[in-house]
């Protein structure tokens, strides 16, 4: 040990301080934090160039950021803008981040939080194979008429359901689907709008 | 109009955008734009030894000039070498366009020889990229490189040219401003912003201004504009590491640089103001220590042109989104139009100058050898007169070079500050020595930076630019090695620099001038000698081998735990604090 520490007019900082030796080999634990999250869904408004996906979707690996759901299409006919939803989940305060990072992406026309800003509508759609006789197969179609799911295909042995809504309905009609034969389950991701007469 | 080949339009619009100078390399994939180059004959090409060094080269053009740096490198290793330098750029907003070839569109995706997916590495490297794949986009997108990398918050933008577009042709003609679509940086804060932060000022019992480098990049006016509203407000200023040069260091009111190396003075009056108003700086790790102890009674205004810096490690009270000059002239204005007098601020000053008293900056000097802040200290005296333009390498001799020496100008002080690259140095020096042909331009280096790019003596040579290097050389990767003495009971693993060069009779092998100073006698002497050759000098200064740099604020700790003498020290940190960088 070197010569110990004289203390000016302040402490020092605990990490220079004496201490006894850890206990353990490589020290005492570290933790690693992590902060509350709460869910959003952002509508991303893009010049529709090549590369602005891997743009979008890099900065949210490179910032450390979640994607929960990403969607992305054309919306104008020509073909020149695309809009992105995506549902992250962040604190407050690197939500505010995600939303800032995403605004000064140079292709990016505008970046609203729907969550934020109040009442909007999510929807998602998913194309859900099951296969089964008999009960089963009875038993999969009075589960879809509840969900109003419809069939899109049907063979003796299987039956191919569409169903949208919220991504908890998607998901309860998913885990019902398990118990009756469920083969694969094709899903969209979130799309979102505002509710009320005004654009994003 | 006729219609003209990709590489002929790409030096036709550079020379529209008014570029003279290009660092480069030739290779395979660029050699139309070479031969467009060679037969046009109005760009000068500078020929560095490696990629890397064309961009830190671009940088130090860039950032001492205030106009951009031009790169233009080959495809696959050409690129990927110059990444270092683009995300450099990238972390201190500087403004920088890289053209890189690229494998004929055909190839693309086909592992040809010399390919990488050059936009795809340097997407998140750069402000923004583009792939040209028609010679008809070219003229235009690289206007646009220039407007995107230049406006709003500087930065490098890449153009990746396949070698089939610079060959086949299309019509160019020279666009008019740019309007983007997406692309609007905001330049002006509304006023109502403007006059709460002059409100906050007057009424502010212990203010500071903390400046960085966005002054720097909104132009000299900005610094001018910084000194008026010190004057008129009375405040103390600090700056950050990039900020160095924007208010004179040799003012009263300048309490040094702020941060883990900043003086005593700076980093107290953060702590302890009650308003800190922030001016193209941006909060960084290395300025606020631990922060949930950063400055805890202050009202904080952030003013900077990139919102995605606002709140992004403090959370501040007001946020104005808005070109550093334009805010501050702004903020001239209306103090004045209101008539506000200076405010009383001598308590204020009283505490600071209390502070000061401590002298941060002293270090001790017994025995014979050559202190490091001594060398630094000999050479602002000896080159002061000049306004030189100063560069480093990174590490110890970088604080040092950052504490000792006092800017008084804007643009005179080039560093690597957010990535902190090692290698940096030499080339800055040479773009810099070719933006201004007639300063005094050093390269404060370190000897084992140094020979991160050591290759570039030659270009030096090649295009006889008198550039300076004065070496720190305490045999060490000092600032590892200082981290490893205080973190790691001295350990040392590794930051030896073993089996060093001669460095005297390696830039005379390069055509350079070589001193060695080995004596604290020497030192004057030997800088005027430095200082009297007309043509490049390396320069050996061998310095105490186990100075450290203080003052210090340990990762994590608060401004009010900073370390000012290594008495002061001892131990070893839990894993909480060496998980900190």
């Amino acid at each position: 040990m070197r010569q110990a520490a004289t203390r000016v007019e302040v402490p020092l900082h605990h990490s220079l301080r004496d201490r006894s030796p850890s206990p353990f080999p490589g020290g005492m634990t570290l933790h690693i934090k992590t902060e509350a999250a709460e869910r959003h869904t952002l509508a991303v408004i893009v010049d529709n160039e090549p590369g602005i996906l891997a743009r979008i979707a890099g900065l949210f690996t490179a910032r450390g950021y979640n994607i929960e759901s990403l969607t992305v299409s054309e919306i104008t006919a020509d073909k020149s803008v695309s809009r992105i939803t995506i549902v992250t989940s962040a604190s407050p305060a690197t939500m505010e981040q995600i939303i800032a990072q995403l605004d000064r992406l140079v292709p990016v026309h505008k970046v609203t939080d729907l969550t934020a800003q109040g009442a909007h509508v999510e929807r998602e759609l998913a194309l859900i194979k099951v296969a089964g006789s008999g009960d089963h197969r009875i038993e999969a179609l009075r589960l879809a008429d509840v969900y109003r799911a419809r069939v899109v295909d049907a063979t003796t042995t299987s039956f191919v359901f569409e169903v949208t809504g919220s991504i908890e309905k998607i998901d309860k009609f998913v885990e019902l689907m398990a118990e009756v034969g469920l083969i694969e389950v094709a899903r969209t991701g979130i799309v979102a709008i505002a509710r009320g007469r005004e654009a994003a | 109009m006729g219609e003209k080949s990709g590489a002929d339009i790409l030096v036709e619009a550079l020379c529209d955008l008014g570029v003279e100078v290009v660092f480069g390399y030739p290779g395979g994939a660029v050699l139309p734009i070479y031969d467009a180059m060679f037969r046009s004959g109005r760009i000068k090409h500078i020929l560095v030894r490696h990629e890397q060094a064309a961009t830190h080269a671009a940088e130090g053009y860039a950032r001492s000039t205030g106009r951009p740096g031009v790169v233009l490198v080959t495809s696959g290793p050409g690129a990927t070498n110059a990444v270092t330098g683009i995300t450099d750029a990238l972390l201190d907003s500087i403004p920088m366009v890289v053209i890189t070839g690229q494998v004929p569109t055909a190839l693309i995706g086909t592992d040809a020889f010399q390919e990488a997916d050059t936009v795809g590495i340097t997407r998140h490297c750069s402000k923004h990229n583009y792939l040209v794949k028609d010679p008809a986009l070219l003229g235009a997108t690289i206007h646009e490189a220039f407007h995107i990398a230049t406006s709003g918050r500087p930065g490098p933008v890449v153009v990746d040219i396949p070698k089939d577009v610079q060959v086949a042709t299309a019509r160019y003609s020279k666009p008019g401003p740019i309007q983007h679509k997406t692309y609007r940086p905001q330049l002006k804060a509304p006023q109502t912003q403007i006059e709460q932060v002059v409100d906050m000022l007057a009424a502010a019992e212990r203010p500071i201004l903390y400046t960085g480098g966005g002054i720097i990049n909104s132009g000299p006016a900005a610094s001018q504009l910084l000194r008026e509203l010190a004057r008129i407000t009375g405040a103390p200023v600090t700056s950050t590491l990039m900020g160095l040069g924007c208010f004179p260091a040799s003012s009263d009111q300048f309490l040094g640089m702020l941060g883990m190396h900043g003086t005593y003075e700076a980093n107290m009056a953060m702590n302890q103001a009650d308003l800190i108003v922030a001016i193209g700086s941006r909060f960084d790790d290395r300025v606020t220590g631990r922060l949930d102890a950063f400055s805890p009674n202050s009202r904080k205004v952030h003013i900077d042109i990139d919102r995605s810096s606002v709140n992004k490690n403090v959370r501040v009270d007001l946020a104005i989104i808005a070109d550093a000059g334009h805010a501050l002239e702004d903020m001239v204005r209306i103090w004045k139009s209101r008539q506000h007098p200076r405010p009383d601020t001598r308590a204020w000053w009283d505490r600071i100058n209390g502070w000061r008293a401590k002298q941060s900056l002293s270090f001790p000097e017994t025995g014979e050898a050559i202190m490091p802040q001594r060398a630094v200290r000999a050479l602002w005296e000896a080159t002061h007169h000049r306004d030189p333009i100063i560069t480093t390498e990174v590490g110890q001799h970088q604080m040092w070079a950052a504490q000792h020496f006092g800017f008084e100008k804007p643009n005179k002080w080039l560093t690597s500050g957010g990535l902190g690259t090692m290698g940096y140095g030499l080339p800055a020096a040479i773009g810099a020595q070719l933006g201004n042909p007639r300063a005094l331009v050093i390269d404060i280096a370190g000897e084992a930076s140094i020979q991160m790019n050591i290759q570039e003596l030659a270009t030096a040579s090649q295009y006889r630019l008198p550039v300076k290097i004065f070496i720190l050389n305490n045999e060490y990767m000092g600032m590892v090695r200082q981290w490893q003495e205080l973190t790691y009971e001295s350990r040392y693993a590794e930051s030896y620099s073993d089996s060093l060069p001669d460095f005297v009779r390696l830039g005379e092998a390069y055509g350079w001038k070589g001193i060695r100073i080995d004596a604290r006698a020497d030192l004057d002497d030997s800088i005027q000698a430095m200082l009297d050759h007309d043509g490049p000098v390396i320069v050996d200064c061998r310095v105490a081998k186990l100075a450290n740099c203080f003052p210090m604020i340990p990762s994590g700790a608060a401004h009010t735990e900073m370390i000012l003498q290594a008495n002061e020290v001892s131990g070893t940190m839990d894993d909480e604090a060496k998980a900190l960088v």
